[in-house]
């Protein structure tokens, strides 16, 4: 479904409009967390919403986020739809129980007859040297424990349909918004952050993958800000000779497995780009897919290219060096072309 | 206080139904795992918390509650269960790990979750009080004039989601009750290792909210005190906290050799055991007779016996049935 229109957003404004309207709409909705309120989020996520809402509905929390985030699974199981910000999801040390223990096993431990709806929405991602305790992307270490969806919306259009449709969502979804997506003007200049967006309320279904990009000779699978690098990358790959097709996930769970399936099954071919760790995560996940479904239409092994097994390190070259860039992705597809 | 008879019928009551039931669970959960003790195997697998001893926390509080009001408890949860009127066969289905059960097997029992009334109940620490808190402000915003009651242990106040809770609570306002079961063990660590004051009653004074000390395993205590918090709390005027010293009379889970507590320890509880002693002041007091006693038992024992039948009698749920219910 795409609805045309000349309006532009940042994906920032997209995502607080998108809550702006589902508050509109449903009074049981409403925002708790660390400076969301008068400061309108760190990120912006959450910007106006106290002018419009109030602060009974736009609730600044204390630095308190096992408090919180598990006041959020009493409220959804009592009748309300909370969307609770975890300001960076490097915090999750504080408050994990909560989530993982409370929020994504009370439904299943109850045998379907409580349900859990709501939202916890975070920031996540690196590339401005925020150092290894504010840059992790993280979402495999989410995907991995059942019970919650994983959804990491990449440009304006997917953040606001993916969050009017996570505050809809009888389940718990975790919505990981990456900092470099938002459109920020405090952040490096990132012309894809800005898209059309339409100004009426719209879904964008949960766990089905988008064509970014459509190409012949190989798939690239990532998600995030990495499917910006992707792009980048198959522009470049373009003047090579190179067609790359570029598969943004939107969420990691549920995983759009037939999408990826199918689109390898065209190409022959898989690059898997990760800005998570490398190990035990996404891009192994999307391989062990494409092999038990996909094997035969495979002509080369799969490739990754993620952030390796070390924490996100501060200085610029390190950074740089260890987090997925445009090079990489070029340099790996060559590789995988030829091979 | 003067309480209506019938509330002090009602808790005794329910204090015979509850030690019953744990008795019964405790008797079936051993019965066939000897002679080699094997904790997989039986009609009831797994660890079990057993509450026998603090029977008065759960009934003291039961004739204030009313339909809406949410309960999060522990891992040591059946009492509280039963006092809140949560469906016994249903529970006991889910103790056994049958289709019927009230999380159809998956949770068991330290996981039971009932929708009405409001009840669920955790396996680690302090985590259910948060949860309470959330339904308090639910329960605010929505305008009703509902309580959350939050259940956890001495040692859970040594856990930062206490804190966190009831600084939550009072700034926000909720209607929150907080009520510690204080057994003096932490499994087996005492209290007086793990906790740098003597009563945790005294730790609401951080939070500007009220902090109420019931010294004795007195189910009267209970209902006076939890009466009064629930009325402040119900009526908008904000969260408490209340520690009742209480008695774990057996190991922290069955099997437990509970070797960490002394003899005389022990025996100072069975000495005082709060169903024992509660039924005598009724039946000094003339609000119950002998016979009538006997009479209670016969019902209660027989309600236990109703729904252990019928938990027994449930089918197991299909295997692939694991796979159903992580999503809604």
């Amino acid at each position: 479904m795409t609805i045309t229109t000349d309006r532009k957003l940042t994906t920032q404004k997209a995502i607080a409009e998108a809550i702006a309207l589902e508050m509109e709409a449903d009074d049981t909705v409403l925002l708790m967390g660390e400076d969301i309120g008068v400061y309108g989020g760190i990120f912006g996520a959450t910007e106006g919403l106290l002018d419009r809402f109030g602060p009974e509905r736009v609730m600044d929390t204390p630095i308190s986020e096992t408090g919180f985030i598990g006041a959020a699974v009493g409220a959804a199981i009592n009748g309300l739809r909370p969307i609770a910000e975890l300001m960076f999801v490097d915090f999750f040390g504080v408050c994990m129980d909560q989530i993982y223990n409370n929020m994504a096993k009370i439904h299943y431990f109850s045998g379907g007859n409580v349900k859990v709806p709501m939202v916890l929405m975070t920031a996540v991602g690196g590339g401005y040297s925020d150092a290894g305790q504010h840059s992790q992307t993280l979402w495999g270490t989410f995907a991995h424990l059942p019970g919650m969806k994983v959804v990491v919306p990449s440009n304006p259009y997917d953040a606001k349909g993916l969050m009017t449709s996570a505050i809809r969502d009888d389940n718990p979804v975790l919505y990981m918004f990456h900092k470099g997506v938002l459109g920020l003007g405090w952040m490096t200049n990132n012309p894809r952050a800005t898209g059309a967006v339409p100004s009426e309320s719209y879904e964008v279904p949960i766990g089905e993958a988008a064509i970014a990009r459509e190409g012949d000779d190989l798939t690239v699978v990532t998600v995030g800000l990495s499917v910006h690098r992707a792009l980048d990358a198959a522009e470049m790959l373009e003047d090579k000779g190179i067609s790359a097709e570029v598969l943004d996930l939107r969420s990691l769970v549920p995983l759009d497995r037939d999408k990826i399936a199918e689109s390898v099954g065209k190409t022959h071919r898989l690059l898997v780009v990760d800005e998570d760790y490398q190990s035990f995560g996404m891009t192994g996940e999307v391989i062990a897919t494409v092999v038990e479904r996909a094997f035969d239409h495979l002509d080369a092994p799969p490739m990754r290219v993620a952030t390796p097994d070390t924490p996100i390190p501060y200085s610029r070259p390190l950074e740089q060096f260890a987090l997925p860039s445009a090079e990489r992705i070029v340099e790996a597809a060559q590789q995988l072309v030829s091979a | 206080m003067d309480i209506p008879s019938e509330h002090l019928v009602d808790m005794y009551e329910t204090m015979v139904k509850i030690r019953r039931y744990e008795e019964r669970i405790r008797e079936i959960y051993f019965e066939d795992k000897l002679p080699a003790f094997d904790i997989a195997a039986g009609l009831i697998p797994g660890e079990m918390h057993l509450s026998a001893g603090q029977e008065p926390v759960a009934v003291g509080v039961r004739p204030h509650l009313k339909a809406g009001d949410a309960i999060t408890a522990t891992h040591r949860p059946h009492h509280i269960a039963i006092a809140q009127g949560v469906d016994l066969k249903r529970m006991t289905a889910e103790i056994f790990g049958r289709e019927t059960g009230l999380g159809k097997g998956k949770g068991g029992h330290m996981h039971l979750f009932s929708v009405e009334p409001n009840f669920g109940c955790s396996g680690i620490i302090a985590e259910g009080m948060p949860v309470a808190v959330g339904a308090g402000l639910a329960f605010k915003r929505r305008g009703t004039d509902n309580v959350a009651l939050s259940f956890f242990g001495d040692g859970a106040a040594n856990q930062g989601a206490f804190h966190e809770s009831l600084n939550l609570a009072a700034i926000w306002d909720l209607p929150v009750v907080f009520i510690c079961e204080d057994n003096a063990y932490a499994i087996s660590v005492p209290k007086t290792a793990s906790t740098a004051i003597a009563d945790n009653s005294d730790r609401a004074s951080a939070y500007g909210i009220p902090g109420v000390l019931v010294a004795n395993n007195d189910p009267v205590a209970v209902y006076e005190v939890a009466g009064e918090a629930i009325a402040r709390a119900r009526s908008g005027r904000g969260p408490s906290l209340i520690e009742v010293k209480t008695d774990r009379l057996w190991g922290h889970f069955e099997g437990d050799a509970d070797a960490y507590r002394s003899d005389e320890f022990k025996e100072a509880m069975a000495e005082r055991d709060a169903l024992v002693t509660f039924g005598q002041k009724l039946v000094a007091e003339g609000v119950l007779t002998d016979s009538d006693i006997e009479a209670i038992k016969e019902r209660m024992f027989g309600e236990v016996e109703d729904a252990i039948s019928f938990a027994i009698s449930s089918p197991y749920p299909e295997p692939e049935g694991a796979l159903v219910d992580v999503f809604a």
